[in-house]
């Protein structure tokens, strides 16, 4: 299968702290591929690498089959192009209204003329159920709709890969179960590969096809979903078993 | 309308990894049509149409090979804008991919434009004023109640605010202010003095250069040279600050938190204004006077000795009164119209920008306007 991501033997240091240790695992085509960990393990940083906001200092990592490290900064955005990002807070433009917001990369990375960007804004949002927020401010929004917007503006240029930051955090369950679905509606229907960190344990059960687990900077495991939840790794038994503890409870 | 030969096959489109040809009535579109290409093949393909009256074409798109959302929301976008001349527009052809890609992005999209409402004049007017008495004037002096009370309350107490915040206010506000406004009231009492020296040269008036730096510094230019530098300073930053944390949630924090936030922001500034603005004043009457005393040395050759004699009897109290009532009257004006546009922020980043300036506009404004209003007062 085609690698969309591919990181090998990433290492890197805040200070004198160790962040990240030799970390290695790849990500597939049309697959949502996992990072999850608990708090502090690392996840936000390897993705921070992934999106070239921190500089590779040791290691390697390619993007859609191209080495991202040192890359002009001309490539880098012609890499941006082809890949939407989902913030953990939305980080929507306050100052434009929802449709403004999600028409950004179409009227900046595109020729297209403005009354089409305008059909395709409300497309997007009408994907997404959103087609009465196009001229409303985020101020005006539930958290739930701030989530679907970032959303829709991640993939206003239907990119082959995004990049999800957390996308549950702050939602309720309802509202995470329909934002899941939407995401696994966009790799089933557009083919687009994920990239999501995580804690939400309900979410990983829902949309992972792939984990990678990080404990304190290291990969200890890297498989699919299935050999994730029987895996004898004590750390990783330990993450999912709020699950079991849970469902004991349940029954 | 261009001479047109209908039967041969046109390229109307070529790009990198799409084209687009016309062949009698139908439009093959070949290679990919994806966001890159999508804004060329609409712009092409409406103009290719707009001259020619087809009764009815077809678009085929059995050499597609790939298309995304903007792609199928141009064909749409196309159909639409040719079916006021065209009548029969049909889309065909595409491979099983592509048209599960055209059902899904096709969807109906309900597009809700606001109507536009038509323009009064009369009513335009009124609704203005309306909002101007009950938004701004209501809102201004309900911010003015509130601070005033809060500063009269709190006069004695110091819990209600951070610890040491009246001199760091009084640092901010006051000291650090202190170099623009000494470099720039010398400048002043120079300039007012080095132009009028001349004048008084021809009538034989040189003494009364003395008369004239005094009293134009002391009642006039002192008190508005600090009120106007400190409404630029302080004006913004007061606004900038009240308007960030309101932005970001600070001030309904400390609203849970049983602080009352003008209480809590406002009143320490004005407590540092009222303080420093008056000793701000002092600074920039004796830098004024000292760049006119320079000035009457050099052009007029009257002695630092002289000026000093003849300031004596010149100065008089009612100036230093004036002084101190437009310095409280100042930090009044700056910290209150600085919070009350700080608190008024709209919509984010943009909206902290935008009430910034409005404060430091009106805040200066309103301090040459209080200028000018007392000067008729108090002569």
């Amino acid at each position: 299968m085609e690698k969309v991501i591919h990181v090998e033997g990433l290492y890197a240091k805040y200070d004198d702290t160790e962040i990240l240790h030799n970390v290695s695992f790849s990500a597939f085509k049309g697959e949502i591929t996992v990072i999850i960990g608990g708090s502090g393990s690392g996840k936000t940083t390897i993705l921070r690498h992934l999106l070239g906001l921190i500089p590779v200092e040791k290691g390697y990592v390619s993007l859609l089959g191209k080495d991202i490290s040192g890359l002009p900064e001309k490539e880098m955005n012609d890499m941006y192009h082809q890949m939407g990002v989902f913030y953990q807070n939305g980080a929507l433009m306050t100052s434009l209204t929802v449709g403004e917001n999600v028409a950004m990369p179409l009227i900046h990375q595109s020729n297209l003329p403005k009354p089409l960007i305008e059909d395709i804004v409300r497309m997007k949002l009408g994907l997404l159920n959103l087609e009465k927020a196009y001229d409303l401010y985020p101020s005006q929004l539930s958290g739930g709709m701030l989530k679907r917007v970032a959303l829709a503006r991640a993939i206003a240029m239907d990119p082959p890969l995004i990049f999800c930051d957390e996308p549950g955090a702050g939602l309720d369950p309802v509202s995470l179960e329909s934002l899941d679905n939407l995401i696994l509606n966009l790799r089933d229907q557009l083919g687009i590969s994920v990239i999501m960190v995580t804690h939400e344990i309900s979410s990983i059960l829902r949309v992972a096809d792939r984990v990678v687990f990080l404990n304190q900077g290291k990969v200890l495991f890297e498989g699919s979903r299935k050999e994730a939840l029987v895996s004898e790794v004590q750390e990783i038994k330990d993450f999912f078993s709020v699950l079991r503890t849970d469902h004991i409870r349940q029954t | 309308m261009k001479p047109v030969n209908r039967h041969k096959a046109r390229q109307i489109l070529e790009t990198k990894n799409t084209s687009c040809r016309l062949e009698e009535n139908t439009l093959f579109i070949s290679g990919q049509l994806r966001v890159n290409a999508a804004g060329d093949f609409t712009r092409a393909v409406l103009k290719e149409f707009r001259a020619y009256g087809f009764p009815e074409i077809t678009i085929n798109l059995k050499e597609l090979d790939d298309i995304d959302s903007a792609g199928v929301t141009a064909l749409f976008y196309v159909k639409r804008k040719l079916s006021a001349k065209i009548s029969g527009i049909r889309i065909e052809g595409g491979s099983a991919n592509i048209n599960r890609k055209i059902e899904l992005f096709s969807s109906e999209i309900p597009i809700e434009k606001k109507p536009e409402e038509a323009f009064e004049i009369t009513e335009a007017v009124g609704t203005e004023t309306y909002k101007f008495i009950t938004s701004y004037l209501y809102g201004f002096l309900l911010l003015t109640a509130d601070t005033l009370y809060w500063a009269a309350a709190d006069l004695f107490r110091t819990k209600t605010t951070r610890e040491g915040e009246f001199v760091n206010q009084s640092v901010n506000i006051g000291v650090n202010a202190a170099l623009i406004i000494i470099i720039m009231s010398y400048a002043i009492g120079f300039v007012m003095a080095v132009q009028s020296a001349q004048y008084l040269r021809d009538f034989g008036a040189n003494i009364y250069i003395v008369d004239l730096v005094v009293i134009g510094i002391m009642s006039q230019m002192g008190p508005l040279i600090t009120g106007v530098l400190v409404a630029g300073r302080s004006g913004s930053s007061i606004a900038a600050e009240v308007a960030t944390m309101r932005v970001t949630a600070e001030l309904d924090a400390l609203k849970t938190m049983g602080l009352e936030p003008v209480r809590y922001v406002v009143v320490p500034k004005l407590y540092a204004s009222l303080f420093t603005i008056p000793l701000l004043i002092i600074l920039s009457n004796v830098s004024g006077i000292a760049g006119g005393a320079s000035a009457a040395f050099y052009s007029l050759d009257i002695t630092p000795e002289i000026f000093i004699n003849r300031m004596a009897g010149v100065m008089q109290n009612k100036d230093l009164l004036t002084a101190f009532v437009k310095s409280q009257v100042y930090a009044v004006i700056i910290v209150l119209t600085g919070a009350f546009y700080g608190f008024r922020v709209e919509k984010g980043a943009e909206g902290v920008g935008k009430v910034t300036t409005q404060a430091v506009v009106v805040s200066i404004s309103l301090v040459i306007l209080a200028d000018s209003l007392m000067a008729v007062l108090f002569y």
